[in-house]
């Protein structure tokens, strides 16, 4: 077919024309059609049905914890529970639930001239399961994340044993297996419900979440619950936010902006 | 040719030493050439032969479980840790909970026959029992001989 460039220009001004008038045209009869069309499914996204929040919490009573036994007994529910080996010495420690003084659990808070009884107070330490966790901010595979349960979680079959984790976490709730933590432990006293760790992973308290995904209180609130409790903090009407409503509390090194979910009620 | 004396020599140990391997085959399996017996993972575990016979089923069906049971356990591994689904409906509507320890080895507890078995033939080692912990084997009575 030929064309001189009369019936060309005549064909390009036509088409151009169309365009135009068609797009307007759209515009014009249903606004907002083309717009939604361009960027996928546009503007009427329905909104997601908010579920029922819960975002756990505990609170420790920390004159409880005074009382003797008390801080030993939920240590040792903890350890048997989740094969927490002993290796004898606190460079290979690995620590879920621990027991440290005042000056380092809240280190920075110490007032001059404290009173010798909480100064030998023991304070039940663990994993704060922090509203920003840092150690989530710097996993390099994932391996640690944060639940919508507010749970702060480890999947060891993704952790690479960087340690990154163990540098951003302020409260020192991290233990890396230098060795097999099974080196450490009796095989007769396994927990056969829950696995242990292997050499190279970093490891920390999960809030019992295999328990609490069978109703059950973690082990440490259920060897103590005279000195522990754990419970919804979304819900104003919960156990925890009972408590915290009548007792003052601390939480761990506020300052740095983690938001701790775990209360020590003072 | 030059020195073929020599060449021929090195020629023949360079050759025994490039077949080593079908030669300790050989000399391993009695013949060459003659493939590994394919394996046959028992599932005559106490907690099995406790059931009646029609109740002997698996999560999936055999050949699901045969050909796809690692994919499984790597959906179970995310569901139950990074979803907080501890529950597996399978084809049938049958709910599971979904744990390695607590349901796979709870039935599969022998695991050097039924694990071990397929996966030493296959030349997989999956690093499962790194932290999953092995169910005890209780020890088998050996057959005792006449005594006098």
């Amino acid at each position: 077919m030929s064309m001189n460039r009369r019936q060309f220009i005549k064909i390009a001004g036509l088409s151009t024309l169309f365009g135009v008038a068609g797009k307007g045209a759209f515009e014009f009869l249903s606004p907002g059609v083309l717009d939604a069309a361009e960027h996928g499914h546009g503007a009427q996204v329905p909104e997601e049905p908010a579920e029922k929040a819960i975002r756990w919490g505990m609170t420790i009573d920390v004159e409880k914890c005074g009382e003797p036994g008390v801080v030993d007994k939920c240590i040792k529910a903890c350890h048997s529970t989740h094969n927490i080996p002993d290796f004898g010495n606190s460079k290979n420690q690995v620590k879920w639930l621990w027991q440290d003084d005042y000056e380092h659990t809240f280190a920075g808070n110490e007032n001059s001239y404290m009173d010798d009884h909480v100064k030998e107070l023991p304070f039940l330490c663990l994993c704060n399961h922090c509203d920003e966790p840092p150690c989530v901010r710097v996993c390099p595979t994932k391996a640690t994340f944060k639940r919508s349960d507010g749970i702060v979680a480890m999947d060891y079959h993704r952790c690479i044993g960087c340690r990154f984790c163990m540098a951003a976490c302020p409260y020192g709730s991290r233990s890396f297996n230098w060795f097999d933590p099974r080196n450490a432990l009796n095989e007769k006293e396994y927990n056969m419900e829950f696995p242990t760790r292997m050499r190279g992973v970093v490891e920390k308290c999960n809030f019992c979440v295999e328990r609490l995904a069978k109703n059950q209180l973690p082990a440490c609130v259920e060897a103590a619950p005279e000195a522990l409790a754990f419970g919804n903090l979304a819900d104003p009407d919960s156990n925890v936010r009972q408590i915290l409503r009548k007792r003052s509390s601390m939480r761990r090194k506020l300052e740095l902006g983690t938001k701790p979910s775990v209360f020590y009620l003072v | 040719m030059y020195d073929a004396w020599k060449i021929l020599v090195g020629l023949a140990i360079f050759l025994g030493l490039f077949t080593f391997a079908f030669w300790m085959n050989a000399v391993n399996a009695g013949s060459v050439g003659k493939a590994a017996p394919v394996p046959e993972p028992k599932i005559d575990t106490p907690e099995i032969n406790r059931m009646a016979k029609d109740e002997r089923k698996c999560v999936e069906d055999k050949q699901f479980m045969r050909t796809t049971h690692m994919q499984l356990i790597n959906d179970w591994r995310d569901e139950a840790l990074r979803e907080n689904n501890r529950e597996y409906i399978n084809e049938k509507g049958v709910k599971y909970v979904i744990s390695l320890q607590n349901t796979c080895m709870k039935c599969h507890s022998n695991k050097k026959e039924f694990c071990d078995k397929c996966h030493d033939y296959a030349g997989v080692s999956p690093y499962c029992w790194d932290c999953h912990i092995v169910p005890p084997e209780e020890p088998k009575e050996e057959p005792k001989g006449n005594e006098l």
